[in-house]
Parts: C-alpha cells; structure tokens; sequence
C-alpha cells in the first residue's frame, strides 16, 4: 500500500533516534530524582546506615552483650568515646559496647520499619486496589472495616497485645503490621478511583481482560508511584512508633535494642555526665529520619513532574 | 441486502444517578442517556453516529462493546443477543467487537511497553500465544498501521498523539475483530494527523472487510468516513440516512441546524451563507423535555410535540426521521 | 496599527534544555480588523499571545518588540501593563472556568472590574454589568447575574466570559481557542456573537485557532504558524483561494469538508514537529513533500511577495511559487 509506505517512511524520519528499548517511565524518574541535589544525598546516606546496621558489627571491637567490668564501676569518667579501648561511642551505663548496641539498635528500627512499610504495602495496595476497582457495595463493605479498625485506638491495642502475650519483637512486627496498612488502603483506593476511569482500562474491559489481571497489571504499577512516596514515608513513622513503644520499655527486651530504646536509656542517663549514651542513637535515629523524608520528597517530584 | 452483523433494537441506557447528599436508602435519579436506538449494520459497512455533546453516542458504543449495561433492548450481534448474556459468556464475544478510543494517550498503559499494550488483546484470549508468536503479530500490525516494529519495546509517552492512536489501533485489530468501533478517535488529534488517521481507518476498513461504528461530533469528518449516518440528540435517533442524502438532503430541523453550524473552510462561501442558528444548548438530561426531545429548540415546534415521542417515519431508501414536520431543506443556500 | 509584533522570540527553560516556542514572528492588527493567528499544537500560536500580553509561565521569557498603541508592552512596568491589560486588551480563553472564580457570584466579579478600573460605584457597575450580560444575549440577565459560574452552561460560561471582557470596552480582544470546547451549534452562537461584537463596538479582533472552518467565516486577515514560526499571512479570501506555502496547501487538503465529495483526503507525511528539537532549517521541511537541501539547512525568513496580484502576502518559503501550487 502506497500510503502505509510514505506513513511508515515519515514514522521512522520522525523517530531517527531509534534504539530500540524505551525509556520507561521508572526511567525518567531515576534521572530526575538523581538530578534534585538534596534527595540524592539523603539516599546515599540512608545506603550508608543500612551498611552501617548489617556490617557495623564487623567493625566493632565489642559484642553488645559483653560487659567491660573495669569500666562498669566509672561509666562517667572512664567510659567516653575512645578509640583506645575499642569503644568508639563509649559504653552504656552496664559498661556494654554502644558502638555494638547502636548498630544493632539502627537493624532492629530499620527492620521494623522496613517489614511495618511492607505489609502495608502489599495489603494495603491489593486491599485498597480491589476495593476502589469493584465500587459500589463491595466497595463500601470494604471500606468500612478500614473505617471501624481505624477508630481503635491502635497504641493502646497494641499495648495491650504486648503485655498480655508478652514482649517480643514479633509481637512488634505483628501490631506495626496490623494497623500500617490502612492508611495505604485508603489512599491506595482513592487512586484506583482516578485510574479505573481511564480509558486504558476501559480498554482493557472492553477486550474481555479478567477483573483481577486488570487489577494486577493495569491499576497496581499505576498506583506504585504513589504508593512507594507514601511507604518512604511511612518507614520513618513505623520507626517514631517503635521508638515510642520502646521508650515506655515494652518494646524490644534486652539484650536486644533498638534505637528508640536506646535513646530512652541515654535519656535517663543524662544527669550523670554520659551525655554520648543520648547523643549517639539519637544522632543516628534523626539522620535515618531525615535521609527518610528527602528521598520521599524526591520520589515525589521524581514520579509526579506534573506537581511541580 | 445480507443479513445484518449487527442489529440494535430499541436500545435504551439507563444510569442510576445519586443525588447529592441523599440518604444512601433513597432510590437515585435515573439518567437516560440512550432511549429507544435501533439500527442494522451490514458487513463491511460503516455507520457513522454524530451528535453534540451529551447525545449519548459515547454511551451508545460502550452498551454495544459491553462495558456499560443495557437496561432495554437488544443487541444482535450475528444472531445472538449479546445484552442477554452473561458476563462469562460475553467474553467469548469480546473478541469480535472492537474499540478505538478518544484520547490516543489516556487509552494506553502508561506503564507498559508498546508490545505488551498491542498483545494484550492476544494474550487474553489466547493464553497459549508463545512469546515470540505474539512479538511477530505484533511486529506485523505494528507495520499495518505505520509504525516501525523496532519501536516496540518503547513507552507511550515516547510517542506522538498520531502515533498513539496507531497503537490503539492495532491493540484493536490484533484479534481480527469482526465489528470495529471508533470513539471520537480523531478529534483530539491535529489537523494534519487526523487525515492520516482517517485514511488508514478507511483504508484498513476496506482491505480487512470490517464493520465500523464511527462516533464523532464532527460531521464532515463522519461524512467523510461512513456509508450511513446516524443523528442523535439528547439520546434518542434523530435521522438517519446515506451520509450523501443526509448531508445534501436532511429532513430533521436538527439535522438541517447541525449542517448549518458546521463551518466551512471557504471564506467565500462561508461569509455568504445565512444560517439559522438554533437558540439555546442541550437540556440536562436528567430532566429532559417530554415528547420530542429536541422541541425545545426547535423552529418548528409546536404544541403537540410536546404531547408524546414523534414516530420514527421511512421515507424510503432507509432514510428514517423522527419528526412530523420534516421536510428537505439545503443548509448551503448562500444570500 | 492597533498591535504591531516584531520579531517576537519566546524561550522556555526546562529541565531539558531551553525550548524555543516562538521564534521571530511578526504580525500586526487595525482598529476594528480580525486575525485569524492558525496553527497545530505546539505552531506556538497561543504563547505568541501569551508573551504579547505578558502572561507567559515563569519559565518563559520574550524577546522582540511588541506595540500597542505605540507602547512597548514587553518593557512596560507591570503595574502599566496591568492597566493595558484590564482596560485595552482582552483576553479569552477555551476554557471560561480558568478566569471565572467558582466561589464568586457573576456580579461581583463583574462588578469589580468596573469599580476597580473605572472607579464606578458598585450599584453602577452591577447595572453596567447587566448591560452588557444583555449585550451577549444572556437571557435574563437582570435575575441570573447573581448566579454562580457552576450553575451556567459551557456556551453561557463562554458568553459571560466576553462580557467580562468586554466590560472596560477593549480596543482589542484576543481569543484562544474561544470555540474548541463547545459543541457546534453553540459553537455557532458564540462565533455569530463575536462577530456582532466586532460590529457594535468597533473591537479588534484576533481569532487563535485550529479550525479553519471558523476563520474561514471569520476572520478579515489570517496567519499560518508552524513550529513557532509565521508560514504565511494574506486576506484570509487570498490565503484560502491562493496558499502560497507547502504547508497551508496540505493544510487546506487534509480537511474534509461538508458541502462536497472530498475523494481520498490528502495528507501531510510526519508528525507535528518536536519543540525541543527543532530542524536548523524551515521547521515544516522533514513533513514537506517539495522540501529541497537547502530547506534543511537555512531557515526561510518571512518576506512582503512584490506585487502579488496586488495583494499584501507574506510567506516563508524557498520554493518557487509555481512548486507550491
């Protein structure tokens, strides 16, 4: 056909940069959010503190739970920062390493913060994605057990889970987990909204595809933008809420730690003269926060220019 | 003339319509959005729809392809009322009924290549497609609509309007559909790409033997395209005839307005002509006026077209038109 | 000359790069003519407009020389191009809802205009307002006035809209796109409206459209953009029955039209041109079927034809006028 020949012969004039892989969107978004100055670095720190808390421990001269007895009697005068006797951030008031206890202090927050984001993720996203794509009914039912959950008080509940069965980080993960996702669901639904009324999906309909793969494949990455700014946020807020458990001393048990634990006995400290028992997790506790919040800023312009 | 690929008979879409801030227990509003359509379509044929905004031919095409319910009427598609079946059995039908939509970019994944856009016609209803099967049927349509296949692994938003609208053409051929169905697919496109898209529909049209719906609120362009036109307003069919006899001989006095509005690329000829306006713009079709619909704007009303729905008369030739008072009237006549 | 534009450039910064939207266009308009400026998405026909009136995004700046009435409105201090803007040019848009404030009865925002900018009272601003809604065909003005914008119509919407702006009596008025987003029975009503408008108050004029069908009916003069650069320009009669550049001859081709058998619709090969990445010659010559090397290397500038049929055209093109036609 002559006409398809001249079209298709203009196509190629007009796409002469033709590789043939395309630029995705994920792509774009990764140049644009090297390009902002600010979230580049906070991810470059927050890569720094996810090796500080898995190979911190290689480095430190101590184990966490080794008691240094000559120091343990004069923690104020003899037990500062000092590269001498192996304690880079000093000891804490039982003379144990706290170089070794703030790194596994910044595992166990990352970790709950991290594994807290992630249930959100997975069952808030297909949660709120199910509900916003069906509507009507299916929809309301849905949304009201989010409604009903989200009107219990979940510090208090999850206080009560950890002193009727017990301290334990499990414990933790399972309250955090339980609650995290329904924030997500909700906004996850609001989002299913807007996209189901594209026309792409409407496309999609049209050609016989199944509910459920027009769910999974047309809504879910749509929705992933969204999704993983409000997760970069919500690590940081798992991690204050951890911090919060643990600075009332339910959280985490000794001689595990967490950041927030640590922070709540440096506290406590604090009349004594061992201002570094405060100053180190809490140091490694706002930076982790900080670097949180910039990437999430970043992600948010990167993913969504339009905002801008 | 052959049996018919489809036939719509006295369709009607209806829309439940909540009202603000009632009780979730009150019963909603119902919104007719489409009332009592009935056409055939032969294959091969392309049926034009036009109407302005809110004439319900968007609404139209969504009942027949199946993503909007029928509350009325039937659709027969080869022998088969499709508004009888249920969602399973539909889906077996969905492969033969096609759409193009209006918006080339909103109509694709952001988040997908072009490829897997393309095959996920295939890939449905086939799941036994192998991976490169389903690339060189892509390769090969891709080609069909004027796209190089070497662009396939790329995004949507890489490609021009024209460009997309080529992929959303070629996601609807890839299951050799019997019947396709256009949306407005051109009128968010520039000028100079929209002949391009007409062509090639016109083109693929002829050469694939399809059957083509084509809704679009410019007439010159439906003109252009179909073999018959249907009017609509606010709804229901006003007239419908060869798009010859509709554009040079129109009997509605909506029809004759519509013509009358469609400006013609000729200073000459265009600062010449006396149109007759119509006053007013479409009433809301949650109220719509009792009788002919179309009465409260008309030239010719008069009180009994208030009383009840005008019939739909023949006038031979399969030209239908639902108003007593029509009569022929050119809508060039220059001063 | 009422408007007089010279060499206008305008220049976007973006993250990618300085895009060049308008490059060197001139044009100028009469007391009381009609311009029709046509053009694709992205011919730079509305942000030439834009930069004339000083209302370009912040990421755009304006080069050239743009008159009014013998002013400088490019040097112009904002608070004088302020004043320019509300009492001598007007401005409409496609869509009337992003100057009509949703939280604002019609009358106030008509009214303060006039108390604002003719210092009227507001009791004479409301009357004013009222005439001028009648001037516009609003039915019932005296009682909708004090409606909302929501609870109008598009085409209503539309007309308030140019009451709004023609409340101060602009000597010109500039409409983007006034049509697009109506229906073509309304569309129709407004374009018959200005037209009166033009009649009765003497107003200028300049139409920013892609239909050539409403210029057509419209327009007393007419300028062809593409890639931010001036075609061709000519009585609009002329430019229709005569095109003198590659691509309004395609142009004219690719439109079918109502009132004849069009035949196969011919079309213009390629895509509209990408913005950023403009050709270093004539931004139309990888889409133009008469396009020779030269095309590609060195951009046509835009010339008074000598006597052509005694008419005043410019065009910007290589070709010999008989390869064009």
């Amino acid at each position: 056909m002559l006409l398809s020949k001249a079209t298709t012969a203009a196509v190629a004039n007009a796409a002469d940069r033709a590789q043939t892989e395309g630029r995705s969107l994920w792509k774009d978004a990764r140049i644009r959010f090297f390009r902002n100055k600010a979230a580049s670095l906070a991810f470059y720190v927050l890569i720094a503190i996810t090796l500080f808390a898995i190979f911190g421990g290689y480095l430190a001269h101590w184990d966490n739970e080794t008691i240094d007895w000559p120091l343990m009697g004069n923690v104020s005068e003899l037990g500062g920062p000092s590269f001498e006797n192996g304690h880079y951030f000093g000891v804490d008031d039982l003379g144990r390493d706290l170089f070794a206890r703030t790194v596994q202090g910044t595992r166990i927050s990352l970790l709950v913060g991290i594994i807290g984001a992630l249930i959100a993720v997975v069952v808030g996203t297909l949660y709120g994605a199910t509900s916003g794509y069906y509507g009507g009914r299916v929809d309301s039912l849905m949304m009201r057990t989010v409604d009903i959950l989200m009107a219990v008080p979940f510090m208090f509940v999850l206080i009560l889970l950890l002193v009727i069965f017990g301290q334990s980080i499990l414990m933790i993960f399972i309250g955090i987990g339980l609650i995290s996702w329904l924030d997500m669901a909700r906004i996850a639904r609001g989002q299913t909204l807007t996209i189901k009324n594209k026309e792409f999906v409407e496309a999609a309909v049209a050609t016989g595809v199944r509910p459920m793969n027009i769910i999974t494949r047309h809504i879910v990455p749509n929705l992933a933008g969204i999704v993983i700014v409000y997760s970069t946020l919500l690590i940081p807020s798992m991690i204050i809420t951890e911090s919060f458990i643990s600075f009332l001393g339910l959280g985490v048990q000794e001689p595990d730690t967490s950041l927030g634990a640590l922070i709540s006995k440096g506290a406590s400290q604090m009349q004594y003269g061992v201002i570094w028992q405060l100053l180190f997790p809490l140091f490694f506790f706002i930076i982790t926060l900080f670097a949180f919040f910039f990437v999430g800023d970043g992600l948010r312009d990167a993913l969504d220019p339009k905002d801008r | 003339m052959s049996a018919p690929l489809l036939s719509v008979k006295d369709l009607a879409v209806t829309f439940d319509f909540q009202r603000r801030g009632a009780w979730p227990w009150t019963p909603p509003l119902k919104l007719q959005a489409v009332g009592g359509v009935s056409f055939d379509l032969a294959p091969g044929e392309c049926l034009g729809v036009v109407g302005e905004s809110g004439s319900g031919k968007s609404t139209l095409a969504r009942a027949i392809v199946g993503t909007v319910p029928s509350s009325a009427g039937k659709i027969v598609f080869e022998g088969r009322d499709l508004a009888s079946l249920d969602e399973e059995a539909r889906r077996v039908h969905r492969k033969d009924v096609q759409m193009i939509f209006q918006d080339p970019l909103a109509a694709l994944n952001p988040r997908m290549t072009v490829a897997d856009i393309i095959a996920e016609p295939l890939i449905t209803h086939f799941p036994a497609t192998s991976k490169a099967e389903a690339r060189a049927r892509v390769a090969e349509l891709m080609e069909r609509v004027g796209l190089l296949p070497n662009l396939m692994n790329r995004y949507p938003h890489e490609f021009s309007g024209g460009q997309c609208q080529r992929i959303g053409i070629a996601r609807a051929l890839i299951l050799k559909p019997k019947l396709l169905l256009c949306d407005e697919p051109v009128s968010a496109l520039d000028v100079s790409v929209r002949a391009q898209v007409v062509n090639l529909l016109k083109e693929l049209q002829r050469d694939l033997g399809l059957s083509m719906i084509f809704i679009a609120h410019d007439l010159s362009v439906v003109k252009h395209i179909s073999d018959r036109i249907v009017v609509m307003y606010l709804g229901r069919l006003m007239e419908q005839a060869s798009s010859r006899t509709l554009t040079t001989r129109p009997q509605h006095p909506y029809t004759q307005a519509l013509i009358a509005s469609v400006p013609i690329p000729d200073p000459v000829l265009e600062k010449a002509r006396v149109r007759p306006v119509i006053e007013g713009e479409l009433p809301s079709p949650l109220n719509p006026p009792s009788g002919c619909v179309f009465r409260t704007r008309c030239p010719k009303a008069e009180a009994s077209c208030a009383a009840k729905l005008p019939e739909i008369l023949d006038l031979g030739q399969g030209h239908l038109v639902a108003c007593p008072f029509h009569a022929e009237q050119s809508a060039f006549a220059a001063a | 000359m009422l408007l007089e534009v010279q060499d206008l450039k305008v220049t976007f910064t973006t993250g990618d790069g300085p895009v060049n939207a308008v490059n060197g266009v001139s044009f100028g308009i009469d007391t009381g003519q009609t311009l029709a400026i046509v053009g694709e998405s992205g011919s730079g026909k509305s942000q030439t407009a834009y930069a004339a009136m000083g209302l370009l995004a912040r990421n755009g700046t304006a080069t050239g020389n743009v008159r009014f009435d013998g002013r400088d409105l490019l040097h112009l201090s904002q608070n004088d191009l302020n004043k320019v803007r509300a009492q001598e040019i007007a401005m409409i848009f496609q869509d009337p809802m992003t100057s009509l404030n949703p939280y604002l009865r019609i009358s106030e925002q008509m009214a303060e205009v006039l108390t604002l900018h003719k210092g009227m009272s507001k009791r004479d601003a409301v009357t004013e307002a009222v005439k001028m809604l009648d001037a516009v065909r609003i039915p019932d003005a005296r009682a909708r006035i004090t409606m909302y914008p929501h609870e109008f119509s598009g085409g209503m919407r539309q007309r308030i809209m140019i009451a709004m702006a023609l409340l101060c009596r602009p000597r010109l008025l500039i409409a983007d796109e006034p049509t697009t987003a109506l229906d073509v029975t309304v569309q129709a009503q407004i374009m018959q409206l200005l037209g009166d408008i033009r009649r009765d108050f003497g107003t200028a004029i300049v139409l920013i459209t892609h239909d050539l069908g409403v210029v057509a009916g419209f327009c007393d003069r007419t300028m062809v953009m593409y890639g931010g650069q001036v075609m061709e320009e000519g009585t609009t009669e002329d430019v229709f029955a005569r095109p003198v550049h590659p691509y309004t001859v395609g142009l004219l081709r690719a439109v079918p039209r109502l009132d004849r058998d069009d035949g196969e619709l011919q079309t213009i090969a390629g895509e509209p041109p990408d913005m950023s990445r403009l050709p270093a010659g004539c931004p139309f010559s990888p889409r133009c079927s008469i396009a020779k090397p030269r095309c590609e290397g060195t951009r046509p500038t835009l010339v008074h034809m000598s006597d052509f049929m005694g008419q005043d055209r410019r065009r910007a093109c290589h070709a010999d006028l008989s390869e064009v036609a």
